[in-house]
């Protein structure tokens, strides 16, 4: 027998369920603890913030609301990793990705409290705004990577995906494109096991979402999405590579949605909650504050201190986003164009009149 | 100065554009060695290079994500669909994200993107390479939609799309690509995109269309002026947004008019200018509108394609109907 082509995926964890490092080299990153706690405390605020999103959400505050729940690690792992002039192209639950990138919780607040002013946000100006449509923030990173390698701009491009997001085309046509220009565009396929009610498994045939990116001829591998470690790890190689000309990569973080998709959902209907449970066994936060108490760094009075900080923080963004004006009817129209077409002048001034006729 | 084609004077807008600015990059399927399926971009690759005319790999949805990308981060991408048939694929990309990317930021990120194809019938092409959908584009908001009808205008208006800071859809007949020639000088000087162009006066009966249908309607009101009829005859080629004020104009003084287009009826463009002239025109009329269109079939394969098109006859017998009312 000939082989025409052979491969594997490596499956990368430094830390497992009980804060044990699994391996001896750790990466130079973890090794600074101070570091390590500033990033796990950066998880526990966004924990604290997707809990007070889901209660806005509960009591009329909030529109529409997707929690990002369990995939805190995947997050702050891509953010920490990133420098400021890559851009980020996100779904629309990476938030803590988004918040070490400058993006403010009120922001956040806005977008899903039905105000576009939340993408336009006090994160880089270059990064995408969050995407709906599935998979098609893709080809933006895509995109974005080209015009970098054009312009001789040593700039990465990092989009996230989920695993359901990983069968459409645009998700294809992204790593295809980036493998054949050798773009330098870094995917990150978050892996939460479900797409609304669809499981992983009825998704695609292959045994994992990574060799998706062998087959684009990306260097691609699986991380443990809910070991921090690791996810910043994968980031930190597959950024330098791209940086320096060498290309792109897909990372398959392994974690789990552990709240319904959106506020709009009930994962009852489809889910066993002994998976639920079991998956929290395995959650990030937990995995990683274990890791740092053994090592001295962390303790329950300090994460008690945190949390309240967290609290405080919270209830200013809050405030701050309860408190933003609804924009004024004239702002539906002027974002349309650079300049406004004559049709849509007049129909500005339509709608603007029929509304003072109406006060 | 040179006689050129319509194409050819889409090659020279592109090449002086790019010539002009750094920023503006070709893509598109065989746009490079190849100088694309009809030699659009003939040349460009020898003159700028494979970092500027760029070969995609063969996926529509690519292209027009990537193109997404790259204006948002400040190129000006010049991306061609093969044919107006292949953009279906296109669509997502273009309404979710290049018409609307500036609103969805309140004007943080925009899209200076030109999307390029080849429209419309009757040069006995295969399946699926015939297609005039530009109602499906002038419905979304954010976008421009742009369909020259002469070498002149397609220079002008392509340098416009490109320079435009929104997405622009633009159409190019390629039925007329090379019908005939006229003198373009190479000066760079863009025409606006909001205008409609008044190709022919006249006091009995307005014509209007766009695209390769000028041909026809051109002909057809020949064909009236042998018969005593003065036909004015407007190329609207800015539907999006829509010039109406000089359809308007010639209808006041006509009282009849005539929309004329390849694609299907219902809900095609010329429903949108009918509408307005019931709005605002209703007591200039003299007579109801008439619309002579493709019908509301897919365009037939090539035997038949050309009793689809409009034809003179058509165009005649619908603006005869508009004098008979009195």
């Amino acid at each position: 027998m000939t082989i025409a082509a052979s491969f594997e995926i490596e499956y990368l964890q430094y830390l497992d369920t009980t804060g044990k490092a699994t391996r001896k080299d750790l990466p130079e990153f973890a090794r600074d603890l101070d570091h390590m706690i500033d990033l796990y405390k950066t998880m526990l605020f966004l924990r604290v913030f997707d809990t007070k999103s889901i209660a806005l959400q509960r009591t009329g505050k909030l529109g529409t609301y997707a929690s990002c729940l369990g995939h805190e690690a995947v997050y702050i792992g891509i953010g920490s990793a990133m420098q400021e002039e890559d851009v980020f192209a996100p779904s629309y639950r990476e938030y803590g990705t988004q918040f070490i990138r400058g993006v403010k919780p009120r922001e956040v607040l806005l977008y899903w409290g039905g105000d576009e002013r939340g993408s336009d946000f006090s994160g880089p100006a270059h990064d995408f705004p969050w995407t709906v449509p599935i998979g098609t923030q893709c080809l933006h990173a895509a995109g974005s990577a080209l015009a970098f390698k054009l312009r001789k701009e040593p700039r990465v491009a990092v989009f996230c995906i989920g695993d359901g997001g990983t069968s459409k085309a645009d998700f294809y046509g992204a790593i295809n494109v980036a493998g054949a220009m050798q773009l330098p565009m870094v995917a990150v396929i978050v892996n939460n096991q479900w797409a609304i009610s669809t499981p992983r498994q009825a998704q695609t045939g292959a045994k994992t979402l990574a060799q998706k990116g062998l087959a684009a001829g990306l260097e691609s591998l699986q991380v443990d999405g809910n070991d921090l470690i690791a996810v910043r790890a994968a980031m930190d190689h597959a950024l330098k590579r791209a940086r320096h000309g060498h290309g792109g990569s897909v990372i398959e973080a392994i974690t789990y949605r552990l709240s319904d998709h959106t506020t709009a959902d009930d994962a009852r209907r489809y889910r066993d909650d002994a998976e639920v449970k079991a998956a929290w066994e395995r959650e990030p936060l937990l995995r990683l504050r274990t890791w740092l108490e053994l090592a001295g760094a962390w303790d329950e009075q300090r994460e008690e201190a945190w949390k309240v900080q967290c609290g405080q923080r919270m209830d200013e963004e809050v405030n701050a986003y309860l408190g933003t004006r609804t924009q004024p009817l004239e702002a539906t129209f002027d974002y349309t164009y650079a300049e406004l077409p004559i049709d849509l002048v007049e129909q500005r001034t339509a709608a603007l009149a029929a509304e003072s006729a109406s006060h | 100065m040179a006689q050129i084609t319509l194409i050819e004077a889409v090659t020279m807008a592109l090449a002086y554009e790019m010539d002009h600015d750094a920023s503006v990059i070709v893509l598109g399927e065989d746009v490079g060695i190849n100088g694309g399926v009809f030699r659009a971009t003939v040349g460009l690759l020898e003159k700028f290079g494979p970092e500027r005319v760029i070969d995609m790999p063969l996926d529509e949805t690519t292209i027009a994500g990537v193109t997404v990308g790259m204006a948002a981060q400040g190129m000006k991408p010049v991306a061609e669909s093969q044919f107006e048939g292949f953009m279906y694929p296109m669509l997502d990309q273009i309404a979710s994200h290049a018409a609307r990317l500036r609103n969805r930021t309140r004007g943080r990120m925009h899209v200076p993107a030109v999307f390029r194809a080849p429209w419309g019938g009757g040069i006995r092409a295969p399946e699926h390479h015939s297609e005039a959908n530009e109602a499906i584009f002038t419905n979304i908001p954010g976008l421009r939609v742009v369909l020259p009808s002469s070498p002149g205008r397609a220079y002008g208006l392509l340098l416009a799309a490109i320079r435009d800071p929104d997405p622009v859809i633009f159409f190019e007949p390629k039925r007329i690509y090379r019908q005939y020639k006229e003198e373009v000088p190479d000066d760079g000087e863009a025409l606006p995109l909001d205008m409609c162009f008044v190709l022919r006066d006249g006091s009995d009966v307005t014509l209007v269309t766009w695209g390769a249908q000028v041909k026809e309607t051109l002909e057809a009101a020949d064909a009236l002026a042998d018969s005593g009829i003065s036909a004015e005859v407007i190329d609207v080629a800015t539907l999006k947004p829509l010039d109406f004020d000089t359809i308007h104009e010639s209808v006041r003084k006509t009282g009849r008019c005539v929309i004329v287009h390849e694609a299907p009826r219902t809900a095609g463009f010329g429903a949108e200018i009918a509408a307005r002239l019931a709005e605002h025109a209703m007591y200039d009329l003299l007579a109801p509108v008439q619309r002579v269109t493709g019908y509301d079939t897919h365009i037939p394969l090539f035997r038949l394609e050309m009793k689809y098109l409009p034809s003179v006859q058509r165009i005649v017998a619908a603006a005869q109907q508009t004098l008979a009312v009195s």
